[in-house]
């Protein structure tokens, strides 16, 4: 029974699959060993190169966004990997109608990973149910970005040393920041982290996301950048987004509510490191680029590097 | 008081809240089910003013979680012989499929045809329910 067998290696491998949907999916320890590794790739990348070799990434953009497709299927490539996909989203099997979990259940057959980037909220986790290889969400409508929260905590690492026992100045939009949810939640993971909260009155944490993490942790919660800016470890600016405002005066009138200049920056401690998850708006003056406490670049690079560490440590070649 | 009061076997609804009886008549599916089913309505209740009461001549599987959520106030009571076996109040299920609908219009759930998707309580003072996909919260 030749389908038999087959069906039951599915079911078989189905039960060791791993999935990256949310945060949370990742242990401390998995985390530790992702940077880890993650430093060893940035080390000597070449070492790495055949890791993935004769392995396959379905990359599935189902909503455009270069910047991160571009990061992953380089991870993918660098590793020795190939990746296979679509270019135009309108041409798929699922603008033909057919059920994503059909899609997922077809995929992964050809497949020894997948990457989903999906306008609808939950996509990722829908998949992973009828997915026989791991899962990677890289995007998911407002709900979920997790490979960018990798790369803000490896860059944290990197430039900070530790995760830990840090002053965490976030500023922008904090209401519609879906990166800004990530982050807080995952450094609330780690001690002695507190956080110092800048927006609009308009633009606040929303409460479920502040209640989820131990009150002792929230400094302050203010309007104020220029207040804040010389006591923060990190500060992590936002833009705001557009999409989510209905009044363009509005919109405009918030977007430039801060603007991180080289004077402001003069009150900033000479440790401190400014990130940002990047396309930036006006939030922060090209000024500040020249600044070597400005890491917004290098953060970026981090992307490729962990996801090529999350790949292996996904399909247990770490 | 009538014919009800002589239930000899089944389960009796008690304390609904006045208005929710035929709510949760339709939701348990009663109007599907062979035995003597009897849906009171704005029965004098000295706690509650009025109240609604239902009572199904049969040992029927109840939905406990149907019911919790629908109204979390309400009272059962298992009949056997005549006598009450069985009297306990409700609490809010923990994790509930196939009442709740993701208020989130961007949840994959509206996208995909999924029947039973799962909601976990997130806030019991105020009834709300998270969904499993999108982690919008939600309430009946
Ligand atoms: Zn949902």
């Amino acid at each position: 029974m030749a389908v038999g067998s087959f069906a039951g290696s599915i079911a078989d491998s189905h039960m060791a699959v791993r999935n990256y949907i949310v945060p949370t999916d990742l242990s401390l320890d998995d985390l530790r060993s992702i940077f880890a590794l993650t430093d060893e790739i940035i080390k000597d990348c070449q070492k790495f190169q055949d890791v993935c070799k004769s392995k396959v990434m379905a990359s599935l953009f189902f909503e455009p966004s270069t910047r991160t497709k571009f990061s992953f299927d380089a991870a993918m490539y660098r590793l020795g990997g190939n990746v296979i996909g679509f270019a135009d989203p309108n041409t798929t099997s699922q603008a033909k109608g057919e059920s994503l979990a059909d899609t997922t259940r077809i995929i992964s057959g050809y497949a020894d990973l997948i990457t989903v980037r999906s306008p609808y909220e939950g996509a990722a986790k829908h998949m992973s149910m009828y997915s026989s290889v791991p899962i990677i969400n890289a995007g998911d409508g407002g709900h979920e970005h997790p490979t960018q929260t990798l790369t803000d905590l490896m860059a944290i690492r990197h430039y900070k040393q530790t995760l830990d026992g840090h002053v965490i100045g976030i500023c922008g939009d904090l209401k519609f920041g879906r990166t800004i949810h990530s982050l807080i939640s995952a450094l609330s993971r780690y001690p002695n982290n507190k956080f110092v909260f800048i927006s609009p009155p308009e633009l606040q944490l929303p409460d479920y996301v502040a209640h989820n993490i131990d009150q002792s942790m929230i400094l302050r919660q203010t309007d104020s950048l220029i207040n804040e800016i010389g006591n923060v470890d990190i500060l992590y600016m936002s833009r705001v987004q557009k999409e989510r405002f209905v009044s363009e005066a509005e919109y405009l009138r918030l977007r430039d509510y801060y603007i991180l200049n080289a004077e402001k920056m003069k009150r900033a401690k000479k440790d401190m490191v400014v990130m940002h998850p990047l396309p930036r708006l006006n939030e922060i003056s090209a000024e500040v680029d020249s600044d070597e406490r400005a890491i917004y670049f290098e953060q970026a690079r981090y992307g490729m590097y962990v996801r090529m560490a999350l790949i292996m440590n996904l399909l247990d070649l770490g | 008081m009538i014919y009800v009061d002589s239930l000899n076997e089944g389960i009796v609804i008690d304390h609904i809240r006045a208005g929710a009886g035929f709510d949760i008549f339709f939701q348990l599916g009663l109007d599907k089910i062979d035995s003597v089913v009897l849906l009171m309505r704005n029965v004098p209740s000295e706690k509650m003013g009025r109240k609604d009461l239902i009572k199904v001549e049969s040992n029927f599987e109840l939905n406990l979680d149907i019911l919790g959520l629908i109204d979390p106030n309400v009272t059962i009571n298992i009949i056997q012989d005549g006598k009450i076996m069985k009297k306990f109040k409700l609490e809010l299920p923990a994790a509930v499929s196939g009442i709740l609908k993701c208020k989130n219009p961007r949840c994959i759930s509206h996208r995909e045809e999924i029947a039973d998707s799962m909601f976990y309580l997130y806030d019991e003072q105020k009834r709300y329910y998270k969904c499993e996909y999108c982690d919008s919260v939600t309430w009946l």
